[in-house]
């Protein structure tokens, strides 16, 4: 059998930026009501595909225009928050994983980032790098699925395939490195769980080198893809200050063109040592804020992660991951709220400790919980009628993951 | 801005009515419950301040009191304020709703209202969000207690409960842990 990937690749067709401008007709006015018929409820979800899980929409209709929508959630609530009440802190982490099952490490990290702060430990270098290291490559895993289950809502297959065959390499290394492929709690307060095995190194690099012009081909395929931007770039606009009201953060706040990154504008771990582009929605093919620059902006940041990624191997340093994970986590009196950029946006940890070995109040602030909440807020500022399909195309484009909006 | 420097502005703008700076890690300050919606739609429109985002709502409940923990952040400046409300009578914490200030609160609010019980007045849609509409109790509370039986399903999963060993294990389950060896615990303090 030909090895299918080992043939050369034919020459790439440099698409020129007048190429792709597409004569998107100018929005109508205002939907005035004109057509005013009764008006009707639908119900998207809970069991919806394009809804990333247990989201139920209420969606009121006038004829097929969307007037409002209602975001029900709660259909995963495990009560992360009471749960971690009563187990101690190291008990934690495995739960954090499950919140977000598409960036577990991020969330570890986010935890451990917290609890630390308040403890006032600082981990050993080495410790710090390979988290950066994960954190990235969880990032690139993470957007790597968004970016294919997109293609797959606006009714393109391949690129899912093409973005779970890259993912599944980066969980290969996971696997390699903490023994599980989805929920690692390989971040421990404190730490890690384990040092990096031997030859991870290199083969994170070939990894990066095998990754990088793979960008390009994602590009070829969707990204610049008339259809695509015919459906994504004028839909779903999520003016900036709007996003900065409601809360929305990462990806989705930076396609509304707000310059924020956590990672260089509060810099936690050791990020301000890096140095990389934040990744901007720019509004190329539509008003600025509109799903095609929320998408765009993830691809973009895969390539951002990949020179953090290459950076921080370059200086990885020797050490023990063990040095300072405390026997038993018992924080002083007092409370901290750290949040960390994960894959889908500001994800911060409020911990109250009462000097015990259990918190007294753990609570997560979700990114994706903001990100739904806004949703209502799209349809009210949309400059043309939206369409259950321009529905499905800005949930998509939000990366949403249910787990961790119901906690 | 220094946090200080902030608490400084809002001591002058509202004076009694804002308590004094707590250190920590996060540096705090109490507010009067029923100013919170004011102090925060100054904080966010003063310039120079601009607090324009609400990073966490928190609700939590200390046993004595309630307490509403609000993180506020500037995108502009890059500084920081946390604010508590409290509330000293547990069967009725009423405050009035930020939600009109900052679009996040929306949501943040109904969870604290759904978790905590905690009522925030003005708000146009409170409702549970996480749990279903019809749930009794508030969750996070310390002195919660599941309810019994939800529309005919028993809600715990055996009967009775036993709080040592979460609210899932019967009382009538054999308590099959062993303990463990005694051993000397090393000074753990400093760690």
């Amino acid at each position: 059998m030909p090895d299918v990937f080992a043939l050369q690749a034919p020459p790439r067709y440099e698409i020129e930026d007048d190429d792709l401008l597409i004569n998107i007709p100018a929005p109508p006015e205002k939907y005035s009501g004109a057509y005013l018929t009764e008006t009707y409820k639908v119900n998207m979800g809970p069991q919806h595909p394009s809804t990333h899980g247990v989201l139920r929409l209420e969606l009121t209709m006038d004829g097929e225009v969307v007037l409002s929508i209602r975001p029900h959630i709660g259909y995963l609530h495990r009560c992360f928050e009471k749960h971690a009440e009563n187990l101690p802190y190291a008990g934690i982490v495995p739960y954090t994983d499950r919140m977000d099952y598409l960036a577990g490490l991020s969330q570890n990290m986010s935890f451990a980032v917290a609890v630390e702060r308040l403890m006032g430990i600082k981990v050993p270098e080495r410790v710090e790098y390979i988290r950066v290291i994960i954190c990235e490559l969880q990032r690139i895993a993470s957007h790597l699925v968004a970016f294919g289950t997109y293609g797959l809502d606006m009714g393109a297959f391949t690129p899912f395939l093409w973005a779970f065959r890259d993912r599944e390499m980066i969980l290969d290394l996971f696997e390699w490195l903490t023994g599980a492929r989805l929920l690692y709690n390989y971040i421990w307060v404190g730490g890690l769980a384990r040092d990096l095995p031997e030859g991870w190194v290199a083969k994170t690099r070939e990894f990066l080198d095998y990754f990088e012009p793979k960008i390009n081909d994602f590009n070829d395929l969707l990204s610049y893809n008339h259809i695509f931007i015919t459906r994504t770039a004028n839909v779903g606009i999520l003016p900036p200050e709007v996003a900065i009201s409601y809360g929305v953060t990462g990806p989705n706040l930076r396609g509304s063109g707000v310059d924020w990154d956590l990672r260089r504008d509060d810099p936690y771990s050791i990020y301000d040592r890096f140095k990389w582009n934040v990744a901007l929605g720019k509004g190329r093919f539509g008003p600025i804020g509109s799903c095609w620059d929320r998408y765009w902006v993830r691809i973009e940041e895969m390539a951002e992660s990949v020179k953090i990624c290459r950076q921080a191997l370059e200086g990885l340093p020797e050490g023990d991951v063990h040095e300072t994970i405390p026997r038993k986590a018992r924080p002083p009196k007092g409370d901290v709220y750290a949040r960390t950029e994960s894959p889908r946006g500001e994800l911060g940890y409020y911990v109250i400790s009462d000097g015990s070995d259990v918190p007294l109040r753990c609570k997560a602030r979700s990114p994706c919980f903001t990100a739904i909440s806004s949703l209502n807020a799209v349809v009210q500022h949309a400059k043309k009628p939206m369409l259950i399909a321009d529905v499905v195309a800005t949930v998509a484009s939000y990366d949403i993951v249910l787990g961790e909006v119901d906690r | 801005m220094t946090t200080q420097e902030i608490h400084a502005r809002l001591k002058a703008r509202f004076g009694e009515r804002i308590g004094e700076l707590a250190e920590g890690v996060d540096p705090s300050c109490t507010v009067e419950a029923q100013s919170i919606a004011e102090v925060c739609n100054w904080l966010r429109d003063e310039p120079g301040i601009d607090l324009t985002s609400l990073m966490c709502l928190s609700a939590v409940d200390l046993k004595d009191k309630l307490q509403v923990v609000y993180n506020l952040h500037s995108i502009k400046h890059n500084h920081k304020l946390t604010l508590r409300i409290e509330f000293s009578d547990r069967e009725n914490p009423h405050a009035p709703t930020v939600s009109t200030v900052f679009g996040t609160a929306d949501w943040h609010e109904r969870e604290a209202y759904d978790m905590m019980g905690i009522v925030f007045d003005g708000h146009h849609d409170l409702r549970r969000i996480l749990c279903p509409d019809d749930w009794e109790g508030w969750p996070l509370r310390k002195d919660y207690v599941v309810q019994e039986t939800y529309r005919g399903l028993r809600v715990p999963y055996a009967e009775g409960m036993n709080p040592d060993r979460g609210h899932w294990v019967s009382k009538d389950t054999p308590d099959l842990r062993v303990d463990p060896p005694q051993r000397q615990e090393p000074d753990l303090e400093g760690m």
